[in-house]
């Protein structure tokens, strides 16, 4: 099987969390915004999801899509356009009702946001607000069993002294103290999906890795899928088992996070991996940027959306015309697909000994 | 908390001596620069030299200003009297003036049409209030519909016509061809029935006004609360849209309408001058306009001061509920 | 980019000198604007930049590295110290006595969609260092505009062109052709790449590396990102809440960083190899940065120091060269030649 699995709808579903042909498609003036135009990902429990991609790649919509919150509250507007299938835990989320979806919200699944400051709300205390999310999902239950729910995970990420800090207000919270209550409000009720999204873009260093080590021992302990959405190729690196990257809306290479990392097989990933500073190794090379600027997703390029920033687009193609999109391939040879995994997978004309060669020969050695 | 509701509290006493000073300065400080005559505006023109003479002696004219001002102030709180060669007048505290003009104290003449202005300010401010937040939340929630676009076209209607224009349309509608309502102002305790009929129409074209305002207040708020972080937030909780709206969404978006409802009630217990003229209501805004007509100046003394000191409190309750809102200004 | 060989401190070729700068804003309290207390931003620093260096600068949020650049380049003035510029005492230059070495000391800032006035074409934002200063270049303004347009890698064509017609990427290189109108000596760069995706950071790193071969310049390069600081820098100098804890050259920083706050900065950095995830020894920092209102007494790191002992809590380390060229302030450093530990107290 060479072409993705993920492309026939209809099927039950392969993993916890199957998307296929996910397209989420925004009307504005200027024309239609394809945000996301084909994604298809696979994502059992217990692993981690590494969706890497610039600004504009499609990487957090994808993540309002899947919760079901990239059209709610899009009153009156031209609605978002999705289509595609979204398989959790074997409901399709996509033709179900949206009350259905929406009780899932923060039970089943669940999020943290990049900027924990701006997504709390400022006049309702840390604990009202971790409450909430669980008295919502568990109509049983009385203030007082919330409470000490609540008071329970702040304790169990960490924050000192909950009982007290519970009654704080998110302005009293430091930045790092406010993701982890971030984080205990997402966990509140037992999710099984956990979509981070940039969690820890707007913390300093140190608080970075204090943060990056609760998601991960919480991982472990909550047994949960985790997506971890980052433009941090580091935050990746530490937490995915698998890396999903995304360019123009379209996932351009996906497998186990040591076959991206050490053998990718798309000139995008290779160009990511070239323009990062590298901190644990001297450099005296220059870096290898990417040429040119981010596709627009109104009049994304007909063919692959990377051919006008490819250095590479001028090599033979194996017999394909360059307008025709390039679509997701399984990589030959290796090792087969690790457990959950799915396997490596890029989306490139190029043939793939090609690739391989260019990578080896031209690239590994310079990073 | 507490350390703030004494600094708001002291902050409303330099208010308050603030707007007393500059009041006092208006009709008593400045004529004495520019060399007009207060006594002369105060008995009118025709009055004879001895009369005028009169009531400066009981204003103290001659005295130095600051004497004046120090038995202004203490006149409000402890009474005075004024006193000419063989005349006497008591105004008792709080003494606010005496109106020469009509030979009696200013502050009975106040109190007796405070409670019709508090009455139509009170009540349209209830209207105003539901309709316009009511009107604006929904347009935000149906942006670019019909809805949406047919409400922000009353509402521009409403900010634009002049209250003269809506209030007579509505007397000669209402009242004159359908006579639905109507009938003389007549005091809640008295008869609430007639109290309310009497108001509804001042009400109506009162709110009509300040409810345009509001609703597009309203609607660009809450369109800006709607793109909040913790709005998705709440939703990805999985709260209800209802919930979502009525309460996390509202939260924020009550703010600045309160900011400018304090100021729209406290310049209204002034008295709705327009409203009050055309509907003929006893009220605080007619007094002030029949005194500008008689050049009674203690009494637009007295309107202003009740203005003014109305606004202030306004505020002060206005900044302690913002404190009740945003625990930001509590905890600071 | 060279590293140039270690060398003492104050070699004559400081290009700008820093003593013991102070920076405090006052915080003013009730109706009176009484003044309760200070965010002492930067709070006694000493160091130089040399000609023709990248000095790179790095330190969490809030401490003071973006107003240590603020006031090197006189936007701000001092609470204290002194700024010395080419052996000219700069401290407290008023508007008009800055003017002329407005020339000399340029800034780039982080970003780039907000330090662009949008009503101006681009022709107008790259040239208005030539107005400001009353100098006509040779063969006249637009050339001279339309030249560092290529300079920075975009098109002369782009003269008459408005910013928001541009990409990140591109807004940074205008605000780069800007700050080299006018031929500067010291380029002084707050985040410059902070706001910009990997694929474009890489493309500003590169053009700064580049004009500085071609220029000769010498850049003050601020930045919280550790990747980046490495990548570009000669020396660096971390900060801690208002303080130098470390200033050396990069290959010593990054490899024997001897104060315990850099060793845990550094090891806090997430790597891009996911290998080595399991096999690195991680040193977690309790809690988060103090405030610098009230910044702990002592060394002020120590509350959050895992080594941190009596004598950090009352004596404030001052900042020594433990070797040549590597100055570190602490009573306990790592990697200190010969347990050079407590030398670092008697200094």
């Amino acid at each position: 099987m060479t072409t993705d699995p993920a492309l026939h709808p209809g099927e039950a579903p392969t993993a916890f969390l199957d998307v296929r042909d996910l397209r989420i498609h925004f009307p504005t003036d200027d024309g239609l915004v394809k945000s996301v135009d084909g994604l298809s990902f696979q994502l059992e429990k217990g692993r981690t999801l590494g969706i890497v991609g610039e600004s504009g790649s499609g990487k957090s919509v994808t993540s309002l899509g899947i919760m079901g919150l990239h059209t709610v509250g899009q009153y009156g507007r031209g609605k978002a356009r999705i289509s595609g299938e979204i398989w959790l835990d074997g409901k399709e989320l996509m033709t179900a009702d949206p009350d259905e979806v929406r009780r899932l919200r923060g039970r089943e699944m669940a999020m943290i946001f990049q900027d924990p400051l701006s997504a709390m709300h400022p006049y309702f205390t840390i604990g009202h607000q971790i409450t909430e999310a669980y008295l919502v999902h568990n109509s049983g239950a009385d203030k007082k069993t919330a409470r000490k729910r609540a008071v329970e995970l702040l304790d169990r990420v960490g924050i000192p002294q909950p009982d007290r800090r519970v009654d704080d207000y998110p302005h009293q919270f430091s930045g790092g103290m406010r993701q982890r209550a971030m984080i205990a409000m997402a966990l509140v009720n037992n999710p099984e999906l956990l979509i981070a999204d940039e969690p820890t873009t707007a913390l300093d260093v140190t608080v970075q890795a204090q943060i990056l080590d609760l998601i991960r021992d919480l991982q472990k302990e909550f047994g949960s899928a985790v997506i971890v959405i980052t433009h941090d190729l580091g935050v990746v690196a530490e937490l995915a088992d698998d890396i999903l990257v995304m360019y123009g809306g379209r996932c351009v290479e996906r497998g186990p996070a040591e076959k991206v990392f050490y053998e990718p097989q798309h000139p995008y990933t290779w160009g990511l991996l070239g323009s990062m500073p590298r901190i644990d190794r001297e450099q005296t090379e220059r870096l290898i940027p990417v040429k040119g600027s981010p596709p627009s997703l109104i009049n994304v390029p007909s063919g692959c959306a990377f051919n006008p920033r490819c250095p590479y687009a001028d090599l033979p193609a194996g017999g394909v015309t360059r307008t025709e999109r390039p679509e997701l391939r399984r990589v030959l040879g290796g090792s087969p697909a690790a457990a959950g995994g799915g396997g490596h997978w890029s989306a490139c004309h190029l043939p793939q000994e090609e690739r391989t060669r260019i990578w080896t020969e031209e690239i590994a050695p310079k990073l | 908390m507490f350390a703030y509701i004494v600094r708001r509290l002291f902050a409303v006493i330099v208010m308050l001596l603030v707007v007393i000073l500059v009041t006092f300065g208006i009709f008593f400080a400045i004529p004495k620069f520019t060399g007009s005559d207060p006594a002369l505006m105060y008995v009118g023109k025709q009055a004879d030299p001895a009369a005028i003479e009169g009531i400066r002696q009981k204003l103290g004219l001659g005295k130095p200003i600051l004497e004046q001002f120090w038995n202004f102030v203490t006149g409000l709180f402890t009474g005075r009297d004024y006193v000419s060669t063989g005349d006497s007048v008591h105004c008792p505290a709080p003494c606010f003036g005496y109106s020469f003009r009509h030979e009696s104290p200013i502050w009975p003449e106040l109190t007796s049409r405070l409670p019709v202005t508090l009455s139509l300010a009170g009540g349209a401010c209830v209207l105003w209030v539901t309709g316009g937040v009511l009107t604006g939340v929904v347009s935000a929630l149906k942006r670019g519909t019909v809805w949406d676009r047919t409400a922000m076209t009353v509402a521009l209607s409403g900010v634009s016509l002049p209250i003269y224009f809506t209030a007579l349309l509505s007397l000669a509608v209402f009242k004159y061809k359908l006579g639905w309502v109507g009938g003389e102002y007549t005091s809640f305790a008295d008869d609430p029935g007639s109290w309310f009929g009497g108001l509804i129409l001042p009400w109506v074209t009162l709110a009509f006004l300040y409810a345009a305002m509001y609703a597009r207040l309203t609607r660009a708020t809450m369109l800006e609360v709607l793109g909040e972080d913790y709005i998705r937030t709440a939703r990805a909780k999985g709260l209800a849209e209802p919930v979502v709206i009525g309460k996390h969404a509202m939260r924020s978006t009550m703010t600045p309408i309160l900011t400018v409802l304090g100021m729209d009630l406290g310049a209204l217990v002034g008295g709705a001058i327009l409203t009050e003229t055309a509907f003929s209501l006893p009220g605080l805004g007619q007094a002030a306009v029949a005194a500008i007509n008689e050049r009674d100046l203690p009494m637009i003394l007295g309107v202003t001061l009740i203005t003014a000191s109305a606004v202030v409190f306004a505020n002060l309750v206005v900044d302690l509920l913002y404190a009740v809102i945003d625990p930001r200004v509590r905890l600071s | 980019m060279t590293i140039p060989a270690q060398q003492a401190n104050d070699g004559p070729e400081a290009l700008l000198t820093v003593e013991g700068l102070v920076k405090h804003f006052p915080i003013t309290k009730g109706l009176l604007r009484r003044q309760v207390g200070a965010v002492q931003a930067v709070d006694g620093l000493t160091f130089d930049v040399r000609n023709g260096e990248t000095l790179g600068v790095v330190g969490e949020s809030g401490c003071g590295k973006s107003t240590m650049g603020r006031l090197i380049t006189r936007l701000l003035e001092p609470t204290g110290g002194r700024v010395t510029f080419q052996g000219k005492d700069i401290s407290h230059l008023g508007v008009a006595g800055m003017r002329p070495l407005r020339r000399d000391i340029q800034m780039i800032f982080q970003d780039p969609y907000s330090s662009l006035n949008p009503r101006h074409t681009v022709g107008t934002i790259v040239g208005a260092p030539f107005k400001l200063q009353g100098i006509t270049p040779e063969g006249g303004v637009k050339k001279d505009v339309q030249r560092l347009l290529e300079l920075v890698g975009l098109s002369p064509e782009h003269y008459n062109r408005y910013p928001h017609e541009f990409s990140g990427g591109q807004r940074q290189r205008i605000g780069i052709a800007r700050a080299l109108a006018l031929n500067p000596k010291l380029v002084v760069a707050d985040e410059p790449v902070s706001a910009l995706d990997v694929s474009i950071q890489a493309q500003v790193v590169n053009l700064l590396d580049d004009l500085q071969d071609e220029l000769g310049l010498t850049y003050v390069i601020i930045a919280h990102d550790l990747s980046v600081i490495r990548h570009v820098s000669d020396r660096i100098a971390v900060m801690y809440l208002g303080k130098l804890v470390e200033l050396t050259d990069r290959t010593s920083l990054y490899t024997k960083p001897m104060h315990p706050y850099t060793k845990a900065l550094l090891s806090a950095v997430p790597v891009p190899d996911p290998k080595r995830r399991t096999k690195r020894e991680r040193i977690l920092l309790k809690g988060d940065v103090p405030s610098p209102i009230s910044p702990p007494s002592g060394c002020r790191f120590h509350t959050r120091c895992w080594k941190a002992t009596e004598v950090c809590t009352t004596q404030e380390p001052p900042l020594v060269a433990l070797e040549p060229g590597h100055q570190v302030a602490c009573h306990h450093p790592e990697n200190a030649p010969g347990g050079a530990g407590q030398a670092a107290v008697a200094g």
